[in-house]
Formats: C-alpha cells, sequence, structure tokens
C-alpha cells in the first residue's frame, strides 16, 4: 500500500544512505539549501524565494529586507509587543511570549490582518482613485459572518492618527524611492486624497501593503510575513522585560473602575 | 480627521462592568461577588456565567457540556487540532504550548470553530426566514450558489454523522429538543434529502440549533465553544509526551512528493 505523502512545491529531500529519517541534501526551489544557497544569498532573498519559488530582482529583495527591518520592532507600546512582555514579566516560556505576540498582533487594529484587508483593497482598486476613495470613505468588511470582529476603522490608516506619523511618511518615501512605478509611488502621490476619504492618516499597516503589493505578494502572504517579521521586536523587549521583572512593569493598579461594584461583603470579610 | 482624543481619554482610565480582583480582600465577576454569590456554582455554570453574564439553568448548562463532550472531544491525534498537541508532545515541548496552540488552530473553516460560527448563523437566518412565511428552498439554493456550501451540512470525511444520534437524545432526554432553531435545521436535511444533496446535517448545524434554542446568541455561542475542544487535545498531548520522543508519525524523506522545479543552481 502506497505511504501517504506531503505534497510540496517548496522542498526536496534527498536523504542519507544510513538513514532514510535525516536529509542529505535540501532543495528550495530546486535550490541546494546547504550546498549552494548557505553563504551566498541574503535572509532577505530567501525569504522571497522560499514564498516565490523565484530568484529575487535586486530591488524585490531590497524592498523585502527594508519592509524587515521597518516592521521588526514596533516598539514597547505596540500591542502585540506588550502581549509578549506580559509574558515575560510573569516568567512564561519564550514560546508562550511570542505566541502571545501573535494574537494581538494578528488583529485587524494595526495588525495582520489589516495589511490582509489592505492587499484586497489594492486588488479591488488598483489604480483607480475614485474607486479607492469610495472604498476608503464607506469600508465594509468583505464578510458578513466571520470570527473576525468588525473593522472599526478604514484598514490601512491610523483612526487615532492627528497626522500621518513621520516614521510611518519616512518607510513610504524610502521603500518608494527603491520602486518607484508600484503602488508604493501611486500611495506617495495620492496620500493626502486617500487620507481625506479615510478621514485618517496613513499607517504603517497601509505603506506594508503597497510594499507587499509591489512585491506582488498575495494577500495570505502578506499576512503571514507581517506576523513572521514584527517578531525580533516582540522576542527582545520581552526578554528585556523578564530581566527586569514585574515590579518594575505598568499594572495600572488603580486604573480600573468597575463600575458595578458590590462592595465587600460581610461574610467575605471575616474570612 | 478624528485625532488621538480617544486615546488620550483612555489612558490609565479602564471602566468595565465585567470584573476585576482586589487582592486580598475579594473578586467580582459581572457585579457578583465571587466568594459570597457565585461560590456554589460548579465550575462550568461559572464559566457560562462569564460568558453570556446570565446563570444559565442546570439543564442548559448539561445540554451544552454534553453537546461538547459528544461532538468535538475525541481524542484523535490524527484530528488536525489534536494533532497539533501530539506534536508539542512528541518533541518533548510543553502541555500548555500544545494545548493553547492547538486550541488556536480548531479556529478552522473546514471543522473548527469557524463552522460552528458559519451555521450559527445560516441556522439563525433560515429560522427567521421560514418563520416569518419566507421558502426555505430559496435560502438553501442562494447559499449553494453563493458559497457552494450549506454551514452546518456536510462532512470532508465522512457523510454520516455520528454525532446526532447521541446528542439528539441527550436533547431529547433534557426535554430540550422543541425548538424552533432545531426544526428548521431539520427541515433543512428534509429537503436536502428530498433534492438528492449528498449532504446530510453535521453536528455544527445541531449544536448551532440547539444553543440558539437555548437563548444564546451568535457571539455566546462562539465564546463558549473557544476551549470546547480541549477535552480531546489535552489527552492526545499526554499520550504522546509519555511515548519515545519523535515516535508520533515520523516521516522519512521519501515521504515528500516535490512537485517544483527542477534541481538548479543559484
Amino acid at each position: 500500500m502506497q505511504k501517504e505523502k506531503i505534497t510540496t512545491k517548496i522542498w526536496l529531500e534527498e536523504e542519507e544512505p544510513d538513514n532514510p529519517f535525516a536529509a542529505k541534501t535540501s532543495y528550495c526551489s530546486g535550490y541546494d539549501v546547504y550546498g549552494d544557497l548557505l553563504g551566498k544569498i541574503s535572509w532577505s532573498e530567501y525569504i522571497y524565494l522560499l514564498f516565490k519559488l523565484e530568484k529575487p530582482q535586486p530591488w524585490q529583495s531590497k524592498l523585502l529586507e527594508t519592509i524587515a527591518i521597518a516592521i521588526a520592532n514596533p516598539g514597547p507600546r505596540d500591542l502585540s509587543v506588550r502581549a509578549a512582555m506580559n509574558g515575560g514579566v510573569g516568567g512564561s516560556t519564550a514560546a508562550s511570549c511570542l505566541m502571545a505576540a501573535l494574537a494581538p498582533g494578528a488583529g485587524k487594529n494595526g495588525g495582520a490582518r489589516e495589511v490582509y484587508q489592505v492587499m484586497r483593497l489594492w486588488q479591488q482598486c488598483q489604480f483607480d482613485l475614485t474607486l479607492w476613495q469610495q472604498n476608503l470613505s464607506d469600508y465594509q468588511d468583505e464578510a458578513d459572518v466571520e470570527v473576525w470582529p468588525r473593522s472599526e476603522h478604514t484598514p490601512g490608516f491610523d483612526p487615532y492618527g492627528a497626522s500621518c506619523a513621520t516614521p510611518v511618511l519616512q518607510t513610504l518615501n524610502h521603500l518608494t524611492t527603491i520602486y518607484p512605478e508600484g503602488a508604493l509611488a501611486y500611495l506617495s502621490t495620492n496620500r493626502t486624497e486617500f487620507e481625506q476619504a479615510a478621514d485618517c492618516p496613513l499607517s504603517m499597516t497601509g505603506v506594508i501593503a503597497a510594499a507587499f503589493t509591489d512585491l506582488d505578494f498575495t494577500d495570505e502572504q502578506a499576512e503571514m510575513l507581517f506576523l513572521l517579521l514584527r517578531l525580533p521586536g516582540a522576542a527582545v523587549h520581552t526578554l528585556e522585560q523578564k530581566k527586569l521583572g514585574w515590579r518594575k512593569y505598568p499594572f495600572f493598579g488603580n486604573k480600573l473602575t468597575l463600575a458595578n461594584d458590590p462592595g465587600p461583603k460581610s461574610s467575605n470579610q471575616s474570612t | 480627521m478624528k485625532g488621538p482624543s480617544t486615546l488620550e481619554q483612555a489612558e490609565d482610565n479602564w471602566h468595565t462592568e465585567m470584573g476585576a480582583a482586589f487582592p486580598g480582600e475579594r473578586v467580582v465577576l459581572r457585579g457578583k461577588d465571587l466568594f459570597t454569590e457565585l461560590n456554589d456554582l460548579n465550575w462550568f455554570k461559572y464559566l457560562m456565567f462569564g460568558v453570556t453574564g446570565r446563570l444559565l439553568p442546570d439543564k442548559h448548562i448539561e445540554l451544552i457540556q454534553a453537546i461538547w463532550s459528544l461532538t468535538i472531544s475525541y481524542p484523535d491525534p490524527r484530528i488536525w487540532n489534536n494533532r497539533v498537541a501530539a506534536l508539542a508532545g512528541t518533541a518533548n515541548s510543553t502541555g500548555i504550548l500544545g494545548v493553547s496552540s492547538a486550541i488556536a488552530v480548531s479556529e478552522a473553516n473546514t471543522y473548527g470553530n469557524q463552522v460552528g460560527f458559519q451555521a450559527s448563523a445560516f441556522i439563525r437566518r433560515a429560522t427567521r426566514v421560514e418563520n416569518s412565511g419566507g421558502s426555505l428552498s430559496e435560502i438553501i439554493r442562494s447559499e449553494l450558489k453563493l458559497k457552494r456550501v450549506i454551514p452546518g451540512y456536510g462532512r470532508p470525511i465522512a457523510q454520516h454523522d455520528e454525532r446526532i444520534k447521541p446528542l439528539l437524545k441527550k436533547a431529547s432526554a433534557l426535554k430540550l429538543s422543541d425548538g424552533i432553531h432545531l426544526k428548521t435545521a431539520q427541515n433543512i436535511e428534509n429537503f436536502l434529502i428530498q433534492k438528492k444533496y449528498r449532504m446530510r446535517m453535521n453536528s455544527a448545524a445541531l449544536t448551532a440549533a440547539l444553543l440558539a434554542d437555548l437563548g444564546l446568541s451568535i457571539e455566546e455561542h462562539y465564546y463558549c465553544s473557544i476551549i470546547a475542544f480541549t477535552a480531546g487535545i489535552i489527552p492526545c498531548y499526554i499520550d504522546s509526551v509519555n511515548k519515545k520522543e519523535g515516535s508520533f508519525f515520523p516521516l522519512s524523506c521519501q515521504r515528500l512528493n516535490y512537485t517544483g522545479q527542477e534541481t538548479r543552481s543559484w
């Protein structure tokens, strides 16, 4: 009886002569990873190869590398990093801290699902400004029924921004210099019109989705990469806070107001 | 532009009616004192109070527990979410890492929580249509046309759903099988049979109907099902972590069916 197999276009392995469970050679889309690629290609070239199964053009690997740097650390106030640090200060396992980062980092409020939503908008609106303005001024979730909470703002834009934040602009400007012919350039040119339609300033998710669009990544690939590439910041801030401990980390002690507090009960007070 | 005023008002300022702990003193959940007002509740009733804000009747609690144990607590490590826990075990990872990641994976759209969510929405919509004189066949046909599936009907690995009979038996014994959503769910199945579709009601539709008939909202259904798979997941972790490391369904190099590019040089 034929054994079940994992079908893959990504990975091929040749076994060691003495062990069918150990790979002698591993090929990624035809390239010998340990015999040819190691020491020859950059991390961003390899990530591109893994996702696209082809060698990137120099501008593509440069764009991906710059995206990776731009989002590697959203900083310790970011929701995903904060979740990870909660694991750190409480002494949780390393994996649980990164898993903690992934949950808020996946969301529609500044997270990977928001990048997915903007990728969908690029597919639908492309370079049609009128269509963009319609979609941004009255953004509707694509699915009526889904486990994701309903969108509370236009994806790609900061609902609480006063103006476009400097790092967002710097990232957009720099990425556009790397690829000045596509979605990034269109976003740079029309940013004011986009922001007026969305009634919010552009956010990092909007910039990154434009960059992934220029790289011709799918919406799902962009969602995955956004999750993946933001983990370094979560990791290092977690390790730092783990060392410092929970006493030096905000607990918001008297900052919670319980609106329906029944108050102390006499039978409880005696215990 | 909307601006940062919402965040400014919320900084160091969380107002809630959900609950809080007063360390060294007391705990409050949804306006009730844990140690004096909720202290006699069993864990599941306490959980459901946290989810719904209501103290559900014991019969309802019994049915919901029966749904979870009879329909999605299968301790089979081949089932995809359970397999995550088994893989964590065979990798000598921790129980909570294995189980929590398996819970996350349970939010799947072929068999998991996403199906329950979709089935819940569909059964409620179909019941509203049927009970306001609308055409059930029309809603089924439009759903099929739109999505090519009926949420809660059909099953990926087997046509017959062995969970229906014992769960209906339990619901009948508790006298909780006469609701309008269950009636609609069964009418949908009868329609599919009459029209010779191969889909039959699966436990997602039955669960959705029974929970809707208990008065749970679609969100409450979702929230209380978040950890429902755990009774099947944890045994799979225990089993594999107690066996020789790496021995859970290992794959040799030959088990890759490579369909990609020919070998080439960079």
